[in-house]
């Protein structure tokens, strides 16, 4: 019906007048919604732009790599057991497992020796030893020169691939290629720079070297087995399942095992981790719901406080529109329609502010950048135009229901 | 000459309880109305016009009695029909403006409008003109607290004059207002009656009444007398000088 149009058009507009004509009231009376949708889109925002980064992540690592680490359940490692993936375990995995390929050793090194020198400069980032292959698997790839290959690593050459971190903590100044670093006391050729991969979880994770698996072996000596994680990728997705089996299987008779023995190993997949990650953002995101319906309901209850005065204060208005005509549905339009747009209002607000904290927040903690995605977006605006109608109802229909004489003759 | 009945009140009753008094603002009223009837009711302080005024114009509702407008019994319309009535048969002029405060003399005569459903545009046209039949053209932005008394209530008649009401109702139109600007809004109001427009008025003023071509006296509450005024109803004598 056109006539209702242009009572929606008219009823937005003096909504409008009304609203902006007690600004800074009409401000406070939303600010419940305000503090509501901008919590929420802070929130949101720093979790989305923080699970789109680590998405990112391990769509890089490929969903049918599988990595092997060893475990040990807590109360063993008190009594100082250690679990521990090992050389053997590698080529077992290596030539006994059908179906996989790129089975890639990596060590890491952590600890008072494993220092990176470089003319009088020391970092402690990160050292990997690794095979060629890691670069497949983990999606590192060289940016400036190249990545160390088969033969590097059979003959134990001292050849390092840096990630761009260690160049300015190292103070590494002109071409890096071709230098030298130290590790460990001995001196490695400096021969491709990773790409840039930014941070994850607040790590940087571009703070590492990377040296092949053969030379640091070597270089840890033979006095202790180092605990390795192996990594490899499933050529048939579909068989997942079936070379987790094996593996495990192989394993457990390596390590001699008991039947009702755990496992003292982990076999992880991407999309494992993806999984726990997705289930953990998803609960955060049930909790903030919570905590973000409380402060609506507040706010809603603040809007239906103050449309109630506002209803009480302009009753000879409403008495005049009557008399000129008007129908209850009119006046409620009208009320509901006031509600609604201060609630938008609110919910416009709220998301700019909390885009705007999204976006601080973020930028102090070297999380990923925020991101607001459309459903939180129209689920804000969607809530607190729904706030409005549900807190509107009550002073609109009061207002609606006034008797005409009485309304004029309010003092 | 046939006369076209719009209003009849048979037995119309008003009373107030208050506490455990109650008393009749009206009582016992009977009065026929008139197509082009220019009435005036007079009658002492607290003697029930307002209160019948409200009745006429589906303000306010009867204890006892029939109304009928145009035919139709008020009492069985429901809510809806009677802000429908409100909107199309009534022109209501309150003694105290009753303008929208916050909106400008432009809005508030497009207001009634609104409720027809009527767009923008054509609102805009009738209400401008409304405002330049009482002579407000150049005072259209203005908001009720920018204009004076005489130009207030002129922007009043005009929203009660935009919707070209069947009756237009005026309860002491000129009550807030100087002699000078009552003369104005007179004539206006005669130049209604001649355009052939229905008038009640409610009013103090012996000269306005005279105006009138039909004077209801209330007393208490009763229909005191109803007479027709002679000078008036046989040739119009009063200047007409609308828009002054
Ligand atoms: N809502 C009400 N409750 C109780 N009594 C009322 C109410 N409204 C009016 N009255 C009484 O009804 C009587 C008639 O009132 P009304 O307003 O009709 O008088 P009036 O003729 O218009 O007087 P005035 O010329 O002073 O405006 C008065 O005695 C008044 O006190
Ligand atoms: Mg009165």
């Amino acid at each position: 019906m056109s006539s209702l149009k242009f009572k929606l058009i008219e009823g937005t507009r003096s909504a409008g007048q009304s609203i902006f004509a007690h600004g800074f009231r009409s401000f406070l009376t939303t600010l419940g919604i305000i503090i509501g949708v901008a919590s929420v889109i802070a929130v949101v925002s720093v979790v989305q732009g923080f699970s789109a980064n680590i998405t990112q992540q391990f769509d890089g690592m490929g969903t049918n790599v599988i990595n092997v680490e060893s475990f040990t359940p807590r109360k063993e490692r008190l009594q100082g057991v250690r679990a521990k993936l090992t050389y053997d375990d590698y080529l077992q995995i290596k030539y006994k497992i059908t179906g996989i390929s790129d089975v890639t050793p990596t060590v890491r090194m952590w600890g008072s020796n494993a220092g990176i020198t470089y003319r009088g400069q020391t970092s402690s980032s990160m050292i990997v030893g690794t095979a060629s292959t890691y670069q497949k698997l983990n999606t590192v790839y060289p940016e400036r020169g190249r990545f160390f290959n088969a033969s590097d690593d059979q003959s134990r050459r001292r050849v390092a691939v840096l990630g761009p971190s260690i160049m300015s903590k190292l103070d590494i100044k002109g071409d890096p290629i071709g230098q030298h670093v130290g590790v460990s006391g001995e001196w490695f050729k400096v021969i491709g720079i990773a790409e840039k991969r930014g941070k994850l979880f607040g790590f940087d994770q571009d703070d590492f070297i990377l040296l092949p698996f053969s030379t640091t072996r070597a270089l840890l000596g033979g006095a202790e087995e180092p605990d390795i994680i192996i990594s490899f990728q499933v050529n048939e997705p579909s068989q997942l399942d079936q070379v987790k089996q094996q593996v495990t299987n192989l394993l457990r008779r390596n390590h001699n095992l008991d039947q009702d023995a755990n496992d003292d190993f982990e076999i992880a997949t991407a999309d494992q981790m993806l999984d726990t990650f997705d289930e953990i953002i998803g609960s955060t995101t049930l909790v903030l719901g919570g905590i973000v319906g409380i402060s609506l309901l507040v706010g809603g209850i603040g809007i239906m406080n103050i449309m109630l005065v506002s209803v009480t204060e302009r009753t000879r208005e409403i008495g005049i529109q009557k008399a000129l005509g008007a129908t209850r549905f009119d006046i409620l339009l009208q009320f509901l329609i006031e509600a609604v747009f201060l609630c938008l209002l609110g919910g416009l607000l709220g998301l700019i502010l909390g885009f705007g904290a999204g976006s601080l927040i973020s930028n102090l903690t070297g999380l990923p950048s925020a991101t607001v995605p459309l459903w939180a977006v129209i689920l804000s605006f969607g809530f607190s135009a729904g706030i409005g109608l549900v807190f509107g109802i009550i002073p609109a229909a009061k207002a609606a229901n006034l008797d005409p004489i009485d309304a004029l003759r309010y003092e | 000459m046939s006369k076209q009945t719009i209003i009849e009140l048979k037995g119309i009753a008003k009373r107030y309880v208050m506490g455990s008094e109650s008393f009749y603002a009206l009582d016992h009223i009977d009065l026929d109305i008139y197509l082009n009837d220019y009435i005036a009711i007079v009658g002492s302080s607290g003697s029930g016009k307002s209160t019948l005024m409200n009745l006429l114009g589906c303000l306010d509702y009867p204890t006892n009695g029939e109304y009928k407008l145009k035919g139709t019994d008020v009492a069985t319309l429901d809510e809806n029909h009677l802000a429908g009535i409100r909107n199309q048969e009534i022109g209501f002029i309150f003694q105290n403006f009753n303008l929208l405060p916050r909106a400008s003399a432009l809005q508030n005569v497009m207001q009634p409008l609104i409720y027809r459903g009527l767009p923008l545009v054509e609102r805009k046209r009738r209400a401008e003109n409304a405002l330049t039949m009482v002579g407000l053209q150049d005072r259209m932005t203005h908001v009720p607290n920018q204009l004076s008394g005489g130009q207030r209530q002129r922007v009043a008649i005009a929203r009660a004059l935009v919707t070209e009401p069947a009756i237009l109702l005026a309860d002491e139109p000129t009550g807030n207002l100087d002699s000078t600007t009552t003369i104005e809004i007179m004539a206006l109001f005669d130049q209604l009656h001649a355009d052939g427009q229905t008038l009640i008025i409610v009013t103090h003023e012996q000269e306005i009444a005279e105006r009138c071509h039909r004077v209801v006296t209330l007393k208490d509450g009763h229909l005191m007398s109803d007479q027709l005024n002679q000078s008036q109803a046989s040739s119009p004598s009063f200047e007409v000088n609308a828009g002054v």
